[in-house]
């Protein structure tokens, strides 16, 4: 078995401190994810309307959430905020905006395009059957636009955990931080450690992301 | 017809959530504002006095967590290095608790200019570009540019460096800045950590990397294969502790305290405790600045 300095993981606290980094990952990215969704869905709602203010209005979101690097963004909710508003938001606040920023965006045009997707006798169908517009909405558009719609949110959800990893960039400590802390603390004693500290993040990394997967193929199997 | 009603009712629902949602969001962001401006941002420009810092009795001093042995975190999740033991001593003689920040080399600048923190001990060359956006005060150390290689392929001179071969530099140090003005045929491959550096270079990215000759004598002392072909490059320049502009309340303070710290020969004593086992005993007065004095 290769060296994988994998003996400065069992130094000091230093395990409790990667897990604890991956709290704050956690804990920014389904904070994030859970706002996205929420504002998401409705978001796409309001895409599909044919106004075409809304149209621009939100045509404008998320063309500026899309070419937008997400640092550039952290940057500016971060710093940008507190030199021009004067508002002064801490880190992981900042970061939990941004994130839902972006996500809303992104879970909104899947909403849209899932809503789209809906061929027009299906409404025709349900309303030829007698059922209300509730009804319709309730029993018909709306199970087969989540169903639609689980794939590629799974996608965006664990994109956005993936990449908390760029808070570091304003101060917050979180899992990929806190194993560069290790390494380098430890760069003399223990020069492989990078092997065994990244190997150990992306393990947490995946025990985080895997059941969230293994949810999505539980929902589509249920619901076909 | 209907359908549509539905529609449009769904789309104003949320349309109304999300703008409770920001207006809450707003709330939330002002309180927290109010808070901070009542100390910090009420009358000067986003920084706080000496005073306001030791009535809030703790002072923010940001330092970098994975850059041994000037600031890094060790196993037990404590601040150390050479420009923590200082900041350490700094919260001590203010009677204040100590409260470290994380900061990258790119956004030092930022953090000081929007007062998130009151002082950058983040291994910070004094250059003139930098001294036009914060304040310096007295430096502590001495650091020049140095470039390291791979001992195949040894680089003494800057003129080696072929068209098609990359340097590996860090985005925002001064080894960018100094390449990119004297040397700008020289291909850079930026990184924004320093742990993304080194990782590239160790994978064999680049045929050098340019950074403060501390960092890359460190480097090579402590990673077999590498040589510092160039121990000094460009001026020399000096690390000083640094305040957001205009802050010279904390900047005084900050410039008498390294006057007397210098008379017991606090900056040796750091750098035995933290600095010896990287660079050995042979650096030590090429590297310390005593008192605020470069000779």
């Amino acid at each position: 078995m290769p060296d994988l300095g994998l003996e400065v993981l069992f130094k000091g606290i230093n395990m409790q401190r990667l897990l604890e980094g991956l709290w704050v990952s956690m804990r920014i990215s389904l904070i994030s994810v859970a706002i996205s969704m929420v504002l998401g869905l409705l978001l796409g709602a309001l895409m599909t309307r044919k106004n075409p203010v809304i149209k621009v209005l939100t045509r404008i979101y998320l063309e500026i959430v899309r070419v937008m690097p997400q640092m550039v963004l952290l940057f500016i909710a971060f710093f940008g905020a507190t030199r021009v508003l004067g508002i002064d938001i801490d880190a992981e606040a900042a970061s939990i905006f941004v994130f839902s920023f972006w996500g809303t965006a992104e879970m909104g045009d899947l909403v849209r395009s899932a809503l789209i997707s809906i061929p027009k006798h299906q409404y025709e169908s349900g309303a030829a059957l007698g059922l209300t517009e509730r009804q319709v909405y309730y029993h018909i558009v709306i199970p087969q636009t989540v169903r639609r719609l689980i794939p590629n949110s799974i996608n965006l959800i664990t994109r956005m955990i993936k990449t908390t990893s760029l808070v570091m960039m304003i101060g917050v400590v979180e899992v990929l931080k806190v194993g560069q802390q290790i390494i380098e603390a430890n760069r003399s004693s223990s020069p492989n450690a990078a092997f065994g500290i990244y190997l150990t993040v992306f393990v947490l990394y995946f025990i985080a992301c895997w059941p969230i997967s293994m949810l999505a193929k539980f929902l589509e199997r249920k619901w076909n | 017809m209907k359908k549509k009603n539905l529609v449009k009712r769904i789309a104003t629902l949320g349309l109304t959530l999300s703008l409770s949602a920001g207006l809450l969001a707003g709330c939330g962001n002002s309180t927290g504002a109010a808070d901070k401006s009542s100390d910090a941002t009420a009358s000067n420009a986003g920084f706080r006095t000496l005073d306001e810092i030791k009535e809030s009795g703790e002072i923010n001093i940001g330092v970098f967590s994975d850059k041994a042995p000037f600031g890094y975190v060790d196993e037990n999740g404590e601040y150390q290095g050479y420009d923590v033991y200082f900041g350490n001593k700094l919260g001590e003689d203010l009677g204040v608790k100590v409260n470290y920040v994380s900061t990258e080399a790119a956004s030092r600048v930022e953090y000081l200019q929007t007062g998130k923190v009151d002082l950058i001990l983040a291994n910070f060359t004094v250059t003139d570009e930098r001294a036009e956006q914060v304040d310096f005060a007295l430096p502590y150390m001495n650091v020049a540019l140095g470039v390291v290689s791979h001992e195949d392929n040894v680089i003494t001179s800057l003129d080696q460096i072929g068209e098609d071969d990359q340097v590996i530099v860090i985005s925002g140090t001064t080894a960018e800045t100094y390449l990119t003005e004297n040397k700008p045929e020289i291909k850079l491959q930026k990184f924004d950590t320093y742990a993304a550096a080194k990782s590239a270079f160790e994978n064999g990215t680049g045929v050098a990397w340019a950074n403060d000759n501390t960092e890359v004598i460190a480097f090579a002392k402590e990673n077999p294969g590498y040589t510092v072909g160039i121990e000094e490059l460009g001026e020399k320049d000096t690390i000083a502790p640094a305040v957001t502009k205009g802050n010279d309340t904390l900047k005084n303070w900050i410039n008498e305290e390294i006057e007397t710290l210098g008379q017991d020969k606090f900056f040796h004593k750091d750098y035995e405790a933290t600095l010896t086992d990287t660079y050995g005993a042979d650096y030590e007065d090429t590297l310390v600045v005593e008192g605020g004095k470069t000779e």
